[in-house]
């Protein structure tokens, strides 16, 4: 019986593979998955980020601010867009619809004429400091060319000379410091939950069913409804606690601000836990096994992960890793966590965040229940 | 009376092979049908689409009166049914998993119920036992605790007292038969001969077909077997040469003695006169329930 007996590994290898073989399912999607993830992400992710939103408030229509709308436009960092009042464009990005908003001061193009070297104003969203930064140093590129063109000749002389024919101020909302930190952590307490609950009710049927227990389970008078709902409770009980740890360490660890409400971020979290959680049930209903039921889950954390904005900048996806991205709840619960936690956001500012996670839940959650088969057919 | 189950042409295929196959089946309320078949006959199947786990491929019927496809919420709170296999949650208590049964059955004074089918079934040293670290005929018992808890009108037992021993599926059977005496329903199967003679009345499936049905004596009547038992010190050397006499079915030595089963009376007698040896007397004996079944076993085989 002692050392290694070639046979018996054999056996054993041979047993493996005959099981591997029966479940065509799972080694199938062992095999695809990786292929169809490379081609996603290889072509959804990109570090450096083009084309953010950028709000222009004029300080009245001059040549020279036309001259800097399109050197900015030229950079190709920047999609310009004018809006009306500072109001409009405060909404906007504590929102998020905008990531930067270029302040031009009334009676530039004059300041400009009289050599004053005046300054404009660029506010950038720093909550995600990696998406804004290649922007920012693209800004001070076109300082002293932006205006070349246009300029009388006698102060042609100062824009080569010490004192520029306008400098640009980078005012870095919300996290002046960009700490990174700030921008990781609000989007973790999305990302660890959705693993911690999704995973545990992925579980939650096929167990049942491995188990042997599903069967006299169906033949007894319980609802559908009645098995998800009393399968999911107990795990968002168990989120919660898991979302009050992570924020007690947000903000005592990671010292990051609390600006808005946190009974209005609870909420919210709670809705999306619903969502993972209808989600998981969702696979679990599906899968025939444990194994299956779980690839299916990790097919749908990894693209929550990589295009919710998380890891990456949204704006730097094309625009179908966007629409993507903006089905997934990971998504909308990171913008509200780091918008309520770092902007101060109300209700108002997060509700276009909060009624795609009501829709995707009620949707998944009526999925879910369908998808639950009352009989062993 | 009325029929606690009437279905009628019941079929289902699982892929190419036929499993229910044009079944019909009627049982009185309050009686005990015993539901027999070789292995792989369809038995297990047949239960899971009178309680509408499965949906039948074609056929139609009734149980307690509800249709067994469209009603099949309703027939659920009036049955009780025994898997197979067991199915109750081996991290849960014995108590807990009665527990769990009870509240899903709505059962009004739950705790006293949960008490008194643990009574009876003697489950109450075993209240705080893990299900899975039962033994196996105790596994059985809590299975049909939970199975009569909420005093369904009509019980399906598949294999209830396999694993289970002599004392206890004595114990089984004396409640189920007190419970048909309260005007209980139940459809049993087993593989056990004794329990099939307990029955009301026994159905034999073979190929998802009925072949043989009715109370356990006339089965074997109808059958017009033939049985002769040898007893004496030689019979050990006479088993192999009666298997291969003509006119012989099944020839197996039952302790002392060895029993030939036919169909044919003068060819069996004839058969036996060639079977001698010293000390060998052959008697004739009345057949039994057994003797039917293999009977019916063998001619399945013959009959692809
Ligand atoms: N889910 C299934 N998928 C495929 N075949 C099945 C399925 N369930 C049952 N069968 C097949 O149907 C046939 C009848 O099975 P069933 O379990 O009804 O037999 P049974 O009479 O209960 O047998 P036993 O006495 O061994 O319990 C078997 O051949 C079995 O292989
Ligand atoms: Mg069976």
């Amino acid at each position: 019986m002692s050392g290694f007996s070639v046979t018996r590994f054999l056996a054993m290898l041979h047993k493996e593979w005959i099981q591997m073989r029966r479940d065509k399912g799972t080694v199938g999607m062992t095999i695809m998955l990786p292929l169809v993830q490379l081609f996603l992400f290889g072509y959804a992710i990109n570090t450096n980020p083009r084309h953010l939103p950028t709000a222009i408030l004029s300080g009245g229509h001059s040549q020279y601010e036309r001259d800097i709308v399109t050197a900015l436009a030229n950079t190709s960092y920047f999609d310009l867009r004018e809006y009306n009042s500072e109001y409009e464009v405060d909404r906007a990005l504590a929102r998020g619809d905008i990531m930067f908003a270029l302040h031009i001061p009334p009676n530039f193009e004059r300041a400009v004429d009289r050599g004053d070297s005046p300054q404009i104003l660029m506010e950038a969203d720093a909550t995600d400091p990696t998406a804004i930064a290649a922007a920012a140093s693209a800004l001070q590129v076109i300082v002293p060319t932006a205006l070349t063109r246009d300029l009388p000749p006698n102060l042609h002389q100062s824009v080569v000379s010490a004192a520029p024919a306008f400098t640009v101020a980078l005012h870095s909302r919300y996290n002046p410091e960009q700490i990174t930190a700030f921008n990781i952590v609000p989007g973790l307490i999305g990302t660890i939950l959705s693993f911690s609950t999704m995973i545990a009710t992925t579980l939650a049927i096929t167990r049942e069913r491995e188990a042997g227990t599903m069967e006299n389970l169906l033949a007894m008078p319980i609802k559908p409804l009645e098995v998800m709902l009393g399968k999911i409770v107990p795990y968002i009980a168990l989120g919660y606690i898991q979302v009050g740890l992570i924020l007690v360490a947000a903000v005592f660890v990671f010292h990051v601000p609390v600006l808005g409400s946190i009974p209005l971020l609870l909420l919210c979290l709670g809705l999306f836990v619903g969502c993972n959680l209808a989600m998981g049930f969702t696979f679990s209903s599906l899968a025939r096994t444990q194994m299956a039921a779980q690839q299916m889950s990790t097919f749908a954390l990894l693209p929550s992960m990589l295009l919710s904005g998380f890891l990456f900048p949204f704006a730097g996806m094309p625009v179908w890793a966007q629409y993507v991205g903006a089905a997934l709840p990971l998504t909308h619960i990171i913008r509200i966590c780091r918008g309520t936690l770092l902007k101060g956001n109300g209700l108002a500012d997060i509700w276009p965040d909060i009624w795609p996670m009501a829709l995707f839940a009620m949707v998944v959650g009526l999925i879910a229940v369908r998808s639950y088969r009352q009989t062993l057919d | 009376m009325t029929a606690a189950i009437d279905v009628k042409g019941l079929r289902k295929s699982f892929g190419p092979r036929k499993v229910v196959d044009g079944l019909s089946l009627a049982v009185q309320e309050g009686e005990i049908c015993g539901f027999l078949g070789g292995n792989g006959s369809g038995k297990t199947t047949t239960i899971r689409l009178l309680c509408g786990l499965l949906t039948p491929d074609s056929g139609s019927g009734t149980c307690l009166g509800f249709d067994i496809i469209k009603q099949s919420e309703e027939i659920r709170l009036q049955i009780g049914y025994m898997t197979q296999r067991f199915s109750f949650y081996v991290d849960l208590t014995v108590e807990e998993n009665l527990n769990f049964v009870a509240q899903l059955y709505q059962i009004p004074d739950r705790e006293a119920a949960v008490k008194d089918i643990m009574v009876r079934m003697e489950l109450d040293n075993r209240a705080a036992q893990l299900a899975g670290e039962l033994s196996g005929g105790w596994k059985q018992r809590l299975a049909l605790a939970a199975a009569v808890l909420h005093k369904p009108k009509l019980l399906l037992l598949d294999e209830p007292t396999a694993g289970v021993d002599a004392r206890a599926r004595r114990a089984f059977w004396d409640l189920i038969s007190d419970m048909a005496l309260d005007g209980m329903t139940v459809l049993v199967s087993t593989h056990y001969m004794d329990e099939a003679e307990r029955c009301h009345r026994v159905v034999y499936l073979a190929g998802g077909k009925i072949v043989v049905q009715g109370p356990a004596v006339d089965v074997v009547e109808n059958a017009h077997l033939v049985v002769f038992e040898a007893s004496g010190a030689g019979i050990g050397k006479l088993v192999h040469q009666a298997r291969e006499a003509k006119g012989i079915e099944s020839a197996t030595v039952i302790g002392q003695a060895l029993r030939v089963v036919g169909t044919d009376r003068a060819v069996v007698e004839a058969a036996i006169a060639e079977l001698k040896a010293p000390g060998v007397t052959w008697h004739d004996v009345p057949a039994r329930l057994d003797d039917v079944f293999i009977h019916l076993l063998g001619t399945e085989e013959a009959t692809p």
